[in-house]
């Protein structure tokens, strides 16, 4: 029973029971935990509690939610309760959350069951999970290659068929990358779909709420359970299209452009046939698609490393060894209460980005760095606006590789490298999905990117949709 | 533009309260200076005209009703992961 839609009907038609789908999960994440590494933790004791509860609703002939008895598992950056909230990272092995992400209690208003949380790169910073604080998390498909990341965690859940969906975060291509690599969809939404209250900040204007799952119209029916504004979270969007749903959102003939930019004889062949062979599929079912040049996509990286560190500095300046996480019980004075705790519970990538961060914000280099990145991306919106006015819809790789071995990328920079088609989507704010598009000649999963422009989630979901059926 | 020394990495460090150790600064100085050699590429691309983008949503001021709202956690919640605490208040070292 690997989907949503399987599990809903099995425990409408009382062939399965809430308990037994959290069970089954736990059960699977006990058999494959040792091999891969996919948790942090479980939260095993709330989950039976609350599966009990719809159990004892669907008893009663009670009307229970969309998602009823449905386990799901969150990256451990999403505030939950039933077991710490790490964001992988040992700044806050030990942090109790005081309160729920606002789309957990969505999800759980709807009858879906948390049942762990998933390893990630220690505070998203990383393209592999290998930046995690407890270990990398391996690639389902192959142990010497990394899930991705950095929600390898998530993608690995249900790659290996532990949860039919997982929550993962898309800051730069977090969601839509190890997606790519662990052959699931990932979805990585319009910015300011759903609230980031509650989930552990990285940079503040491209943070979104990445979903994982096997088909679009799994993917599509959490996001419309999610999606929407909240009070707690002043950057939400205050109007939502009504439904998410591919059933409810008939496709035209499209326009869709192949960008040129992400095709370069750099990136892996297998990688550049699966997008080919994705756009003689588009124009099978009736669109037109031909190649499109979006020249200022080779500045997106560049403008990233500098606003998206920006950001993190700032957001990371509220673990201080006060307030939660982390504290060097050693320290004398505030200047080292602040100075070893920030060293001891930040990890090397952690300070790389808080410090590239803090230089580029910095007296004297913030005009050439920071504001000159800020205007780059207006220059990058611009042409995806003039871009999207001829095209509904752009397609490409989401990588330049698939998944690549556990210590290949050692070299920071080029780890960087590796988000260099992901980053633009995030900072104009647009949706991008990663749909499974067959395997490169090592077996190994490539995903193929679908970008839209701001607000046409309902229309790539669709599309997506129409490449799966058209397999 | 100036090579990223093991000094610069100090003076950055300071500013972010990061207490990093002579080992880690070393290491750091040639990984800062690589990243941001990179990233100044964007010195050569032209911008006359444009203004930054800070955010993406278009939305300004976002105001609530002026009415309590009850979030659903108490002030022993949100303090049960502090440090230290007197009274129901978060302890400090002495800041002056």
């Amino acid at each position: 029973m690997k989907t949503i839609t399987e599990i809903t009907n099995a425990i409408k038609s009382k062939k399965l029971t809430a308990r037994q789908a959290v069970e089954r999960a736990l059960a699977r994440l006990d058999e494959v935990q040792g091999d891969y590494n996919v948790a942090i933790s479980q939260t095993r004791e709330r989950a039976l509690q609350r599966a009990d509860e719809i159990d004892t609703r669907l008893a009663k002939g009670e009307k229970v939610g969309r998602l009823a008895g449905v386990p799901f598992m969150a990256k451990d950056v999403y505030l939950a309760f039933g077991s710490p909230t790490t964001a992988a990272s040992n700044m806050l092995r030990n942090f109790e959350a005081p309160y729920q992400a606002t789309v957990i209690n969505k999800l759980e208003a709807e009858g879906a069951i948390l049942v762990g949380k998933v390893n990630l790169d220690a505070f998203a910073h990383g393209a592999s999970t290998e930046n995690s604080d407890f270990g990398v998390t391996k690639n389902p498909f192959d142990k010497t290659r990394v899930a991705g990341g950095s929600s390898g965690g998530s993608a690995a859940a249900v790659a290996l068929d532990i949860v039919p969906f997982a929550l993962g975060t898309d800051t730069g291509g977090s969601t839509r990358q190890p997606a790519s690599y662990c052959g699931v969809v990932g979805v990585k939404p319009t910015y300011g779909t759903m609230s980031r209250y509650g989930i552990v900040a990285m940079a503040s204007s491209t943070d979104t709420v990445g979903t994982f799952a096997h088909t679009a119209d799994d993917a599509a029916l959490v996001i419309d359970v999610m999606a929407g504004q909240d009070l707690f979270d002043s950057t939400t969007l205050p109007d939502r299209p009504k439904s998410y749903l591919p059933a409810d959102n008939k496709l035209g003939k499209l326009k869709i452009g192949i960008v040129k930019e992400y095709m370069a004889d750099s990136v892996q062949p297998e990688v550049r046939q699966a997008v080919l062979k994705q756009a003689e599929s588009l124009k099978k079912l009736g669109h037109i698609v031909e190649e499109v040049s979006l020249p200022t996509l080779d500045s997106a990286l560049a403008v990233y490393y500098i606003v998206v560190p920006a950001e993190v500095s700032s957001n990371l300046l509220r673990y201080d060894g006060i307030k939660f996480g982390h504290t060097a019980k050693e320290a004398k004075n505030l200047e080292e209460l602040y100075g070893l705790s920030r060293d001891q519970g930040f990890n090397a990538e952690n300070k790389r980005r808080i410090l590239i961060g803090t230089y580029v914000l910095s007296s004297g280099y913030i005009d050439a760095y920071y504001r000159k990145a800020q205007t780059v991306r207006t220059k990058i919106i611009d042409e995806f606006d003039k871009v999207f006015s001829k095209y509904h819809v752009l397609v490409g790789p989401v990588a330049p590789t698939t998944a690549f071995k556990i210590g290949q990328n050692a070299d920071p920079l080029q780890m960087y490298l590796v988000d260099v088609m992901t980053v633009a989507a995030n900072l104009a704010g647009i949706p991008g999905i990663s749909v499974p598009s067959g395997e490169d000649n090592n077996s190994l999963p490539i995903g193929v990117q679908l970008m839209g422009p701001q607000r046409s989630d309902p229309m790539l979901l669709a599309l997506a949709k129409q490449l799966e059926a058209a397999k | 533009m100036s090579k990223i020394t093991v000094d610069e990495v100090r003076r950055i460090a300071a500013l972010a309260k990061i207490a990093v150790t002579d080992e880690e600064a070393e290491k750091l100085a040639k990984e800062l200076d690589d990243i941001l050699g990179y990233v100044r590429q964007l010195e050569d691309v032209d911008t006359t005209g444009l203004e930054p983008t800070y955010q993406v949503t278009g939305l300004t001021n976002v105001t609530r009703k002026d009415e309590i709202i009850n979030y659903g956690t108490t002030r022993k919640d949100l303090l049960k992961n502090a440090r230290d605490l007197h009274d129901g208040q978060m302890k400090v070292p002495k800041v002056l």
